[in-house]
């Protein structure tokens, strides 16, 4: 919106006129009795693109779960090597073989399905990203709450505890640790999933605790709450029962759209080789060794598991900016 | 010759709720140097009438004609109506904190804003803002004319707001609910400052507001709103003193200051009407102690009631000052009588 | 600040709801830097104000921006902690109790808020907002919570159908309605009402005014009323007082305020409130005060209205005014002032006998000496 000075007594009022207009007025009556969520729900169900982008997460989510049944139709399972003459999963020169009618997407170095390997690998992505994302959600949750409503020391000590977070440099530690315990575990971290998991949720509660302490701290300052304190309402009831509501919209958006960047966090940790231990499938693992073999023009092995990983967190992201756009038509969502 | 004349202005938007008929088929006019008041709820569509004809409303469906100076505004591309707002009709807001760009200075604005206009050099525009800045009565305009609207009052930045409203001399003025947000003392300085202006410029302005003190205090003309549609329109007066329709008397009952007793006030029951579904025949049909059965059908025209021409009324009611006084008598049992305080 | 003159003669003590005495709450001015510099600021928002409410009665508190009175109703419903002072409720002395012993108090002090959009949690059903005091408190649950709300919805005028209902599917209006609703779960003694009707349209407002004298009156209920707008505090109170800067400055029965003001600063809250009546308002002569309030972290010396007053003299920098009655009024009229208007009294004429940099100064240029620009009409 360009700011034209002959116009500076005008310009910059009406944004969205109507809806602002009408919901001013006495007489801005919803239909029918909805909840929040069933109207943020309804607009959703009109956003085409996010709808698309719901339709393709669930096929890729069913995709990971039968995993396995397509493994079984294909009759390739997920570690096994064709190294043989028939079916041919590497070629006479030991190179993989590339997409046809026995192998779908190719062959990878060790003649595996590619097909069967990346919607065995869509599991853990899947699962890291949404078991790490509510780590990070509800750590940061606690955070933010504790530090927005209590104020004073707490909210000190805690708002340093994020600064420190942040600073940290994510990829270093998570390389060094993870190298760590993969030889070595230390306590519940152990190699593979848990430690991945761990680093990854672990780091993103600044980033969510900076988000929620910033709103709880306007929230608290709404006539509501006011009242709740003149009721004589003790302050867990405040937090939960009238502060809490409200942080629920952001943080469902915040999740969606931090889902995709948990993906991406694990491919690349898999990528850089500290990430899933092989040989479980993983998209990560297998963009990385692809990259000797497309040299070679096994372009197949790079390209089908990269599709794959930006076709979702595609859809996530789409379907973020839907869900944002549902509970927040007025940009307002974000006190 | 009316400075500004709207005729039959219908807006309208498209939400995800409906269709919302903000404007239904609004006409007034504004001759030079007068101040036409526009009052009314919110719901009303007053706002919407006045940001319209200046093209401030965005994805809106609008019919009808404003004509301003022998041109209709409602018909000028953009870059037309940019030569008009500012240099030819002024607006100023309800909260000056968001029509004024926090991050300039308030000088730089007005001085930018002249400029824009005018061919003359930053000096000369310069001593103008500061002499606009004195004209409102803002203090120590030499000084505050490097300030940033934060640093002034409320009061204050509705005054800088003024000023630049009128650094180039618009015929007419448009004032959007100016003094809703102040505090009374700061409301009677601002109209005081809206008056001398008004008689050093000579110009014309148009004040909304749903306050109707405010209006017996400055307005000569007055309209009366509601549901998107003009209900009344007289001078200052026979709004008070002589008013026709229910509407306008029941907003008047509702005040404590018009009754002067301390007995209990008379609300107008109900709610103001949506504007998505808007039913048949008069607006205020559902809460209107006087309704007949044709008020539900049919939109009554807005004709001549009472002696003068001026005074117009939307309403199926006798519009013969004797048969209207029974009726007032006989509904509400109470006549006509100004007892607001002294 | 002296105290007050107590009550009429002939009013008893057991009649007192709630006794305030000199309260004082200042707000400190938070520095960025960690470590305080030099002495603190702080916001004297509310400076020595004492003030008597009496069972069944309205009391109207006026005043406009910075002058403390919604401090002031938060410091008597122990929202805040105070400076000093004492507040003394229903005999009972709750200055400096802690929250435990407060709890059960509140359930006989409650408030009613302005902001009808904000002083409900938006993502909350409205029979869980208004049954939220029988939660804090224990009181009942399940059903019999439920018949209570819907009973107090009844009583201000709210379809109990609606009981599952968020608050943004209801009006303005009703939205006020289920504010008091809430407040009035415990059937409490004294009700503060933060500008309770303000952000409502013109023809709500009497609707909602209305309801809170019925209210009143059926339940017998007391109330502090905070409006700026002064045709309704004239409306609803018995005695009305107007606050300036963190003081009151004058106190009266309602109609004695308005027939015989005699603080030059209610005089002119008086003339600058805009009546329906065209005729009245050509009468009246105006007395349009200079400037804004000035800033509550540096009030003036002696009374605080000097800088604005049209009758300052020097002993108004000097000498803060005792809070008592004036030319020979009622015990019950009281004014903070050395020079109180006299009946018939025009201040509106009156000058200042203060040096200049004492007061607030407007400027102005004479008629017609605009500088003139090309195309431009100004001389």
């Amino acid at each position: 919106m360009t700011y034209n000075v002959g116009d500076a007594v005008a310009v910059g009022i009406i944004e969205e006129t109507p809806i602002a207009v009408v919901a001013e007025g006495e007489a801005a009556k919803k239909i029918e009795g909805h909840s929040p969520w069933v109207l943020a729900w309804r607009r959703l169900r009109r956003d085409r693109a996010a709808m698309i982008s719901l339709a393709v997460i669930v096929l890729i989510v069913a995709m990971a779960v039968f995993a396995s049944v397509i493994a079984a139709i294909l009759g390739h399972g997920v570690y096994q090597q064709f190294r043989g003459p028939s079916p041919a999963g590497l070629s006479p020169t030991g190179q993989p073989v590339g997409p046809g009618s026995t192998f779908w997407l190719g062959t990878d170095d060790q003649g595996r399905d590619i097909f069967v390997r990346i919607a065995y690998g869509a599991r853990v992505s899947l699962f890291v990203g949404v078991v790490a994302t509510a780590v990070t959600v509800f750590g940061g949750l606690v955070i933010g709450l504790a530090a927005g409503y209590f104020g004073g020391i707490v909210d000190s000590l805690l708002a340093r505890f994020m600064d420190w977070l942040l600073a940290v440099p994510f990829l270093l530690l998570a390389i060094s640790l993870i190298s760590v315990v993969n030889v070595h575990p230390i306590g519940p971290l152990k190699p593979g999933l848990p430690v991945v998991i761990t680093v990854l949720g672990f780091f993103g509660w600044a980033a969510v605790g900076r988000i929620v302490r910033g709103q709880v701290l306007s929230i608290r300052e709404k006539e509501y709450i006011e009242a709740a304190r003149a009721l004589g309402a003790r302050p867990w009831r405040i937090m939960f029962i009238d502060i809490l509501p409200n942080l629920l919209a952001p943080l469902i958006v915040y999740s969606t759209l931090l889902i995709p960047a948990t993906i991406v966090g694990e491919a690349s940790l898999s990528f850089l080789g500290v990430g899933i231990l092989p040989p479980t499938a993983d998209w990560g693992e297998m963009i990385n060794n692809s990259q000797n073999y497309y040299l070679y023009g096994s372009w197949w092995y790079l390209v089908f598991p990269s599709l794959a990983l930006l076709i979702t967190t595609l859809a996530f992201n789409i379907f973020g900016d839907g869900v944002r756009d549902a509970f927040d038509p007025r940009g307002d969502l974000f006190v | 010759m009316a400075l500004l004349q709207v005729e039959d202005l219908h807006v309208s938007f498209r939400t995800d709720d409906g269709i919302v008929q903000a404007v239904r088929g609004v006409s007034f006019d504004i001759d030079p140097g007068q101040t036409l008041g526009i009052v009314g709820e919110s719901g009303s569509g007053k706002s919407v009438s006045t940001q319209t004809i200046m093209g401030l409303t965005r994805g809106a469906r609008v019919s009808g004609r404003a004509i301003f100076e022998g041109r209709d505004l409602l018909k000028m591309k953009p870059e037309e109506l940019q030569q008009v707002r500012g240099v030819k009709i002024g607006m100023i807001f309800q909260d000056p904190l968001s029509s004024l760009h926090p991050f300039y200075k308030v000088g730089w604005q007005i001085v930018e804003m002249i400029r824009l206009h005018e061919q003359v050099t930053k000096e000369v525009a310069r001593r103008r803002a500061i002499d606009l800045l004195k004209l409102v009565g803002i203090p120590q305009a030499d000084r505050r004319v490097d300030d940033y609207p934060h640093q002034f009052s409320g009061g204050m930045r509705q005054r800088a707001m003024i000023a630049m409203a009128m650094a180039l001399n618009p015929a007419l003025l448009i004032a959007d609910e100016p003094t809703t947000a102040l505090d009374v003392t700061v409301q009677a300085q601002v109209l005081q400052v809206i008056n001398r202006l008004q008689r050093e410029f000579g110009t014309a302005v148009i004040l909304i507001t749903h306050d109707l003190g405010v209006i017996a205090d400055v307005a000569d003309e007055v309209v009366v709103m509601y549901g998107g549609m003009v209900m009344e329109q007289a001078d200052r007066m026979t709004t008070f003193g002589a008013y026709h329709h229910p509407y306008t008397e029941g907003l008047l009952q509702s005040l404590p200051a018009y009754g002067g007793e301390r007995a209990r006030l008379r609300p107008i029951p109900g709610q103001p009407p949506s504007p998505i579904n808007v039913p048949p025949g008069c607006p205020f049909a559902a809460r209107c102690p006087y309704v007949m059965d044709r008020c539900r059908v049919e939109m009554p025209p807005l004709a001549q009631a009472g002696t003068e021409l001026e005074h117009r009324s939307a309403c199926w009611l006798p519009h013969d000052r004797a048969a209207r006084e029974g009726l007032r008598r006989k509904v509400i049992g109470q006549s006509l009588s100004v007892s607001a305080e002294a | 600040m002296t105290t007050q003159a107590s009550g009429p003669a002939g009013s008893r003590d057991g009649d007192v709801l709630l006794r305030v005495e000199n309260l004082v709450k200042h707000f400190p001015v938070r520095s960025s830097t960690l470590i305080q510099r030099g002495a603190r600021d702080f916001v004297h928002a509310v400076d020595g104000v004492s003030l008597e409410v009496r069972k069944g009665e309205t009391l109207g508190l006026v005043g406009e921006t910075g002058c403390g009175k919604s401090t002031l109703a938060r410091c008597v419903a122990r929202l805040y902690d105070i400076t000093s002072g004492r507040i003394e409720f229903d005999g009972t002395d709750i200055t400096r109790l802690s929250t435990g012993k407060m709890r059960p108090l509140r359930r006989q002090i409650q408030m009613i808020f302005q902001d009808p959009y904000g002083s409900l949690n938006p993502r909350r059903r409205v029979g869980s907002i208004i049954g939220d005091p029988f939660a804090i408190h224990h009181t009942a649950s399940g059903a019999e919570r439920k018949r209570r709300v819907q009973h107090l919805m009844e009583l201000v005028g709210l379809n109990p159908e609606h009981y599952n209902r968020f608050p943004a599917e209801f009006s303005g209006g009703q939205r006020q309605r289920i504010g008091v609703a809430r407040a009035l779960a415990f059937t409490p003694k004294l009700i503060i009402c933060d500008e309770p009707v303000s952000a409502l349209d013109v023809s709500i407002q009497a609707q909602i005014i209305n309801l809170l004298a019925d209210l009143q009156r059926e339940l017998g209920l007391t109330f502090i009323f905070i409006a700026h707008d002064l045709s309704v505090v004239r409306h609803v109170s018995d005695r009305v007082a107007v606050m300036y800067l963190g003081k009151i400055t004058e106190q009266a029965p309602v109609e004695q305020m308005w027939a015989h003001p005699r603080h030059p600063y209610t005089d002119a809250l008086l003339s600058a409130v805009p009546v329906p009546d065209p005729a009245s308002l050509d009468r009246r002569e105006r007395i349009i005060l200079v400037g804004d309030v000035p800033s509550p972290i540096n009030p003036p010396s002696g009374c605080r209205f000097h800088p604005r007053c049209p009758k300052a003299q020097q002993r108004c920098v000097d000498e803060v005014p005792d809070f008592i009655p004036r030319l020979g009024d009622e015990a019950t009229h009281l004014t903070a002032c050395h020079f109180p208007v006299m009946d018939g009294e025009d201040i509106s004429q009156a000058r200042p006998a203060i040096s200049a940099d004492l007061r607030v100064v407007e400027s102005s240029i004479p008629e017609g000496s605009l500088t003139g620009i090309s195309g431009g009409e100004a001389s």
